[in-house]
């Protein structure tokens, strides 16, 4: 039985240019326990993904217009009222922003902000949500955590805030953490120490965490499973080591091959030719056809394939490319 | 702290030297004679004369400007030619007045300005927020001094709420009497708080901290009272600020519609009569209270903010 299991979620946004729908179609299950990457290009729709599963969408005017997203144990998420579901958010579902900078706010003592959540979801004291709060600076490993309680967030670095930030969510010991990006502001070493920080959460309570990331050597060292999205889709999903090591859709191959330094999965992505769709009117068929090298006329007729099993690949590798044999790319 | 108060303080005598320099040059370009009004018309010639001399007006400009520069570092800031006493006795007796009506306008216009700023925001741009927009636009245009007699007309002659002006003894009975003058002064004030309001709660909605505020579970009253509006109203500070000092030279038309004995009154008469030192005085002084709000709006602002440090 998978914790969350999202069934053809499907968002809109609303812009000055018309509604582009961010997410569409987009189906993942995501097991106790694990860690779960979602990787694709800038704009293809992760932070939407992700936003839906609570519906956080800042200031834009977003709207999830279809699908599911079943919590085991709390019901479909989307289809909540909106009292309810802020009960499950910080409780049951938490979530990392990607920049530590601005997610704090400024005028707020930290110990505060920790204490806020706590106080929000349990019927504990001031005092009580204070030494709480005190426990989760040390538990992310935040030097003299007492001195940091009545600091504001300016006073402290981009990383210990984004421990702050971790901190809160762990708060409530949730089942699922949903971090968006949670290391792309911070420098190298600090990003190592965040990364170590979730899996050990993980390893420690068994805690689920949903991943977003450009890095794919990220993906390798901390993922279990993972989602590839291209232009609002999944097209291609499964372990990270049947994804990443025997890649089924052209784009997942276009994304590796485009890595710098053959097997050298620790940089970031970079772009592949052409650009993605626009989301306001995508094309026909493939979203990727217009820029895959293998396309064929069926793949650029009817609806977006949907995700289907290879014979002879693992159960749980999907892919939604149409072509039977895909060939490896032109070296 | 204080130190850079004292500091700030220091930094302010070269533009306070300027204002006595401006305050002074203008009135030598005020047509009329301050003697001859002093006098009246059936003066002599030599009585005039003796006035002048007594009053130093004969003296050549720059020794003029001297003594009105010792006056104001005396501390009287001149003697007043028709009311034969020090100005700064005068406003003594007068500024009580005008505080309470600074104070209590504005703080009308937050009461009023508060409620509506966060239903505009929360309702932005659908009904609520146009009709409340265009009320506020009404009042804007709205001249004082016709508001004024609207609410004269209503409040005092018709309901028999608040008297038609002047002012009595006690705080209690003379806040009673200011509130229909501080009423109208709190109005306009209130309009541009309101839109200056709504415009920060309308950035700060979209703040990511917000977002955090929700992803933690917190609910729609609590995000507001706790995040939005405490961060937009400390960004709103320094208006709020300016608006305050404006409204201590913007009580001239209320104080001579109500009859209260304020500055702004004192002002427009003296004005009247040609005392020159009153007016000098006045403006001196008016811009060392203006020049004051805005210590105290800065010094508000860094204790508000944690990320700002006077300096
Ligand atoms: N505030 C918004 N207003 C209108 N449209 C938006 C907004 N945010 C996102 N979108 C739309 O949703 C699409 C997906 O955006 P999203 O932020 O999910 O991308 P992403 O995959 O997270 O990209 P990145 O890697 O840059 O974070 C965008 O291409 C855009 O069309
Ligand atoms: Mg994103």
């Amino acid at each position: 039985m998978s914790l969350l299991s999202i069934r053809n979620l499907q968002t809109e946004f609303r812009g000055p240019a018309g509604i582009a729908r961010a997410v569409d179609g987009v189906s993942f299950d995501v097991n106790p326990g694990e860690i779960f990457g979602i990787v694709g290009e800038s704009g293809c729709g992760k932070s939407a993904t992700c936003r839906s599963i609570l519906r956080l969408f800042a200031g834009a005017t977003a709207r999830i217009v279809g699908g599911e997203v079943i919590l085991d144990g709390s019901g479909d998420l989307a289809a909540m009222r909106e009292a309810d579901l802020a009960r499950v958010r910080g409780r049951d579902v938490a979530f990392i922003f990607q920049d530590p900078l601005t997610a704090l706010n400024p005028t707020m003592r930290i110990g505060k902000q920790v204490a806020e959540i706590i106080r929000r979801h349990r019927q504990v004291s001031r005092s009580a949500a204070r030494a709480a709060a005190l426990e989760l600076l040390r538990d992310v490993h935040i030097p003299s955590p007492e001195r940091r309680l009545d600091a504001y967030p300016h006073e402290l670095s981009g990383g210990l805030r984004q421990r702050v930030v971790i901190a809160m969510a762990l708060a409530l010991a949730p089942r699922l953490i949903i971090a968006d990006e949670p290391t792309t502001a911070l420098d190298v070493t600090v990003q190592d120490q965040i990364l170590r920080l979730l899996k050990e959460r993980r390893d420690r309570n068994g805690t689920s965490i949903i991943f977003i990331t450009h890095d794919l050597g990220v993906v390798s060292q901390v993922c279990d499973r993972m989602a590839v999205m291209y232009a609002g889709r999944v097209v291609e999903t499964g372990t990270v080591r049947d994804v990443l090591d025997r890649p089924s859709h052209p784009y997942t191959r276009a994304l590796l091959d485009a890595l710098p330094g053959q097997g050298g999965r620790d940089r970031d992505l970079v772009p592949i030719e052409g650009s993605p769709p626009g989301l306001i009117a995508p094309p026909p068929g493939c979203r990727f056809a217009p820029r895959c090298p293998f396309a064929g006329p069926a793949c650029t007729q009817g609806m977006a394939p949907p995700l289907h099993p290879r014979p002879g690949a693992t159960a749980d590798h999907l892919d939604a490319c149409i072509l039977t044999e895909v060939p490896h790319a032109p070296a | 702290m204080i130190q850079v108060i004292f500091k700030r303080l220091l930094m302010l005598v070269p533009v306070l030297i300027g204002i006595t320099l401006i305050g002074f040059l203008l009135l030598q370009v005020m047509p009329g004679d301050a003697a001859e009004r002093a006098m009246g018309t059936r003066a002599s010639a030599e009585e005039l004369a003796d006035m002048r001399r007594l009053w130093g007006l004969d003296l050549p400009i720059w020794q003029q400007y001297l003594l009105f520069l010792r006056d104001c570092l005396t501390g009287s800031f001149g003697v007043s030619i028709f009311h034969k006493k020090a100005v700064i006795a005068l406003v003594g007796e007068r500024l009580p007045f005008t505080l309470a009506i600074v104070a209590l306008s504005t703080l009308i216009a937050l009461v009023i300005a508060l409620p509506f700023a966060s239903l505009a925001a929360m309702r932005r741009d659908r009904p609520a927020d146009h009709v409340i927009r265009q009320a506020f636009v009404v009042l804007i245009a709205m001249p004082p001094f016709w508001l004024s007699y609207v609410l004269i007309l209503w409040l005092s002659l018709t309901l028999g709420w608040f008297p038609t002006g002047g002012v009595g003894q006690g705080l209690a009975e003379n806040l009673h009497r200011l509130f229909l003058p501080s009423l109208v002064v709190g109005l306009s004030t209130a309009a541009l708080i309101q839109q200056t309001l709504r415009a920060a709660l309308i950035d700060t909605m979209k703040a990511d901290y917000v977002d955090t505020a929700r992803a933690k579970g917190l609910r729609r009253h609590e995000i507001f009272l706790r995040h939005i509006l405490p961060n937009s109203l400390i960004s709103t500070i320094s208006i709020i600020g300016v608006r305050v000092s404006w409204i201590i030279g913007g009580t001239v038309v209320v104080e001579k519609i109500f009859s209260v004995p304020g500055l702004g009154s004192l002002l427009i008469d003296a004005i009247v009569s040609r005392d020159l030192p009153v007016i000098r005085g006045l403006t001196v002084f008016f811009a060392i209270m203006v020049v004051i709000v805005n210590l105290i709006t800065d010094i508000l602002y860094a204790l508000a903010d944690p990320r700002v440090r006077l300096e």
